[in-house]
């Protein structure tokens, strides 16, 4: 799936994460992420953006993501929101579980 | 007797001399101008903070002190810093009684090889983090507020000259930390801390904003302490000096927390009538005494008295009658410093009084209970307050230590996270109180009670609170926020934290 219009989803409220989705050329996903506990979960913030991301089904997208210290669930579901947005699908399963 | 042959030759006997008008020049002269003029002509007052480091002999090496009772509003260590850098001095030794954001400019002067080494219980903002990226040659050394009285009164650390901020002075030396004449430029309440500096300092500097009438007593430092006394045009910035009241947190999380320490006080065997508490300024643990009040309501229970940093909450239990005396060493808002003002059976105390590690007496080892929040605890119950979970200094080590270790129950209250941050977990990045003084943590997710208090936790279970193991609180902090990576420490030590007497309980090291 590729990008037909850039979105964003959350906040940059404490606990939060922001997600950017633009759209790129290339058949790839690219992640820039600036996050209050780079250090201790940078990684795992990005690999948990990218499972997101590939669950959704999107291949052609930059993601800059500014994190607050949000858990896995809340960045699940803000890059969720942000790729629905970016793709203009608006068809969301809530009987799938994660 | 008159002074005949037999007089001096029973002096002689006795190895003495006698009196002679005039001839010991210790003695001061009598003056006979009324104290009106005296207090114009003969006080301690000199016209320059130069003059005043001038008089006191101030060299390149020596220890200098200050107090942190205007906290955030504090201009005194950075005028003087500014003032001793500009006289040309060098290799100064700080042991200030903590450090907090105001203090950057301090970087500057470190840099400049006017300060190599420094002392304190605190260090926040721009300075904390220079320090943690390795800015000192020497590192840093904390202690807490019962561990730096204790040094000071063995000489490990030697004050050459303190420099004490007071928001009023008489022209003698009685210093305050509030008015009672005048306008009332600046207010901290207590000056428990700078006592200590007062007392055993080689050299005593006071600064004021507000010159008053002698006597200026009561008095929170004593005119037989005081050397120098320089007038300056303010000690602080009045608005972040103070404010109004400590307000109550309305954060659910504190809130829950804060009714769950007041179940386990209430149950825990130590709350009776004349029991004693202490509480520190944090969220949770300002909230405990609101929910307290309404269980000494119920119960018809009365506190002998409330010991440490003091609130307004603190002052109005006492004003209810339901805490009989406080004990303030620091007065943490403008409802506790007006207090202090005006109540007396609101004392003022030193930190030797406080928590002096010790001097039989010190005030902590008559608390009962004692609830003070952390950064961070471990399954060992060691607790962390002084370095943040990014490895950063940006606390302080307090009264924490002093008040663990001398309450009968100390009750560690703090979320399970903060963000993604567990706060429970198996290794605090920096061991400030050591787990054999906790005794009780609290978290918004369960209670946990150290194995050594099996009696505790007996009370509590009979009580139908929900206690469970720290080992099972730390892997539910974990399995919600996943394992954090390890920071990127250096090899260099940038911190030293030392217990309260002197031993190293763990090290920092500089971050990457």
């Amino acid at each position: 799936m590729k990008v037909t219009t850039p979105a964003s989803a959350g906040t940059m409220e404490s606990g939060d994460i922001l997600i950017e989705i633009e759209s790129i050329d290339q058949r790839a996903v690219e992640v820039v992420l600036k996050s209050s506990v780079a250090n201790e979960f940078g990684k795992q913030i990005i690999a948990t953006i990218r499972s997101a991301v590939e669950e959704f089904g999107l291949e052609y997208a930059v993601i800059n993501a500014v994190d607050k210290g949000a858990l896995d669930c809340t960045i699940r579901a803000r890059v969720a929101a942000a790729c629905q947005r970016a793709t203009g699908t608006d068809g969301f399963d809530w009987g799938k579980r994660a | 007797m008159t002074r005949d042959q037999d007089f001096y030759a029973a002096l002689t006997h006795l190895s003495k001399t006698a009196y002679v008008p005039g001839e010991n020049k210790r003695l001061y002269d009598k003056d006979i101008s009324p104290l009106k003029n005296r207090m114009a002509r003969e006080n301690k007052i000199v016209e320059s903070l130069e003059k005043a480091v001038e008089l006191s002999g101030l060299r390149n090496g020596m220890t200098i002190s200050f107090h942190h009772h205007f906290r955030d509003g504090d201009h005194i260590v950075n005028m003087v810093m500014d003032t001793l850098a500009r006289m040309g001095f060098r290799d100064l030794r700080l042991a200030p009684s903590s450090l907090s954001d105001v203090h950057a400019p301090l970087i500057q002067h470190i840099k400049n090889g006017v300060i190599s080494h420094i002392e304190t219980s605190g260090c926040r903002g721009a300075l904390a983090k220079a320090v943690s990226q390795g800015l000192m040659d020497e590192p840093m050394v904390f202690r807490s507020h019962g561990g730096r009285a204790a040094a000071i009164e063995e000489d490990e650390i030697h004050i050459d000259v303190a420099f004490l901020g007071a928001s009023s002075c008489d022209p003698f030396g009685n210093a305050n930390g509030y008015s009672r004449e005048g306008e009332e430029k600046s207010m901290c309440g207590s000056l428990g801390y700078a006592r200590v500096d007062a007392q055993y300092a080689d050299n005593v500097i006071v600064l004021t904003d507000n010159i008053v009438g002698y006597p200026n007593v009561p008095f929170g430092i004593s005119q037989r302490l005081v050397d120098y006394i320089v007038c300056v045009d303010d000690v602080g910035d009045a608005s972040k000096i103070m404010t109004g009241a400590t307000r109550f947190s309305t954060n659910p999380h504190d809130l829950m927390i804060a009714e769950t320490t007041s179940n386990v006080i209430v149950h825990s065997g130590y709350f009776y009538d004349g029991f004693s508490l202490q509480t520190g300024s944090g969220g949770a643990s300002l909230a405990v005494t609101r929910f307290l009040r309404e269980a000494m309501l119920e119960k018809n229970i009365h506190a002998s008295f409330a010991l440490g940093g003091i609130t307004g909450a603190m002052v109005k239990l006492l004003e209810e009658g339901l805490v009989r005396r406080l004990l303030d060493v620091q007065s943490f808002d403008l409802d506790a410093a007006q207090s202090l003002k005006n109540n007396r059976f609101h004392q003022q105390i030193d930190a030797n009084y406080y928590a002096n590690p010790y001097r039989r007496g010190a005030a902590v080892n008559q608390l009962d209970v004692v609830v003070l929040s952390a950064l961070e605890v471990d399954t060992s119950f060691n607790v962390n307050v002084l370095t943040g979970s990014d490895g950063v200094i940006r606390g302080a080590v307090g009264g924490h230590p002093d008040t663990a270790a001398g309450a009968a129950l100390s009750v560690v209250v703090c979320p399970l996270m903060r963000g993604r941050m567990p706060s429970v977990r198996e290794r605090v990045n920096t061991i400030v109180t050591p787990g054999d003084t906790v005794d009780v943590l609290v978290t918004d997710q369960g209670i946990a009670v150290n194995p050594k208090r099996p009696e505790v936790k007996e009370r509590l279970e009979k009580a139908h609170l929900k206690v469970t193991s720290i080992e099972e609180l730390a892997y539910r902090a974990e399995r919600i926020t996943g394992k954090p990576d390890l920071l990127p420490f250096g090899d260099k030590i940038v911190g030293v934290c030392t217990y309260r007497d002197g031993s190293v309980l763990d090290l920092i090291r500089n971050i990457t």
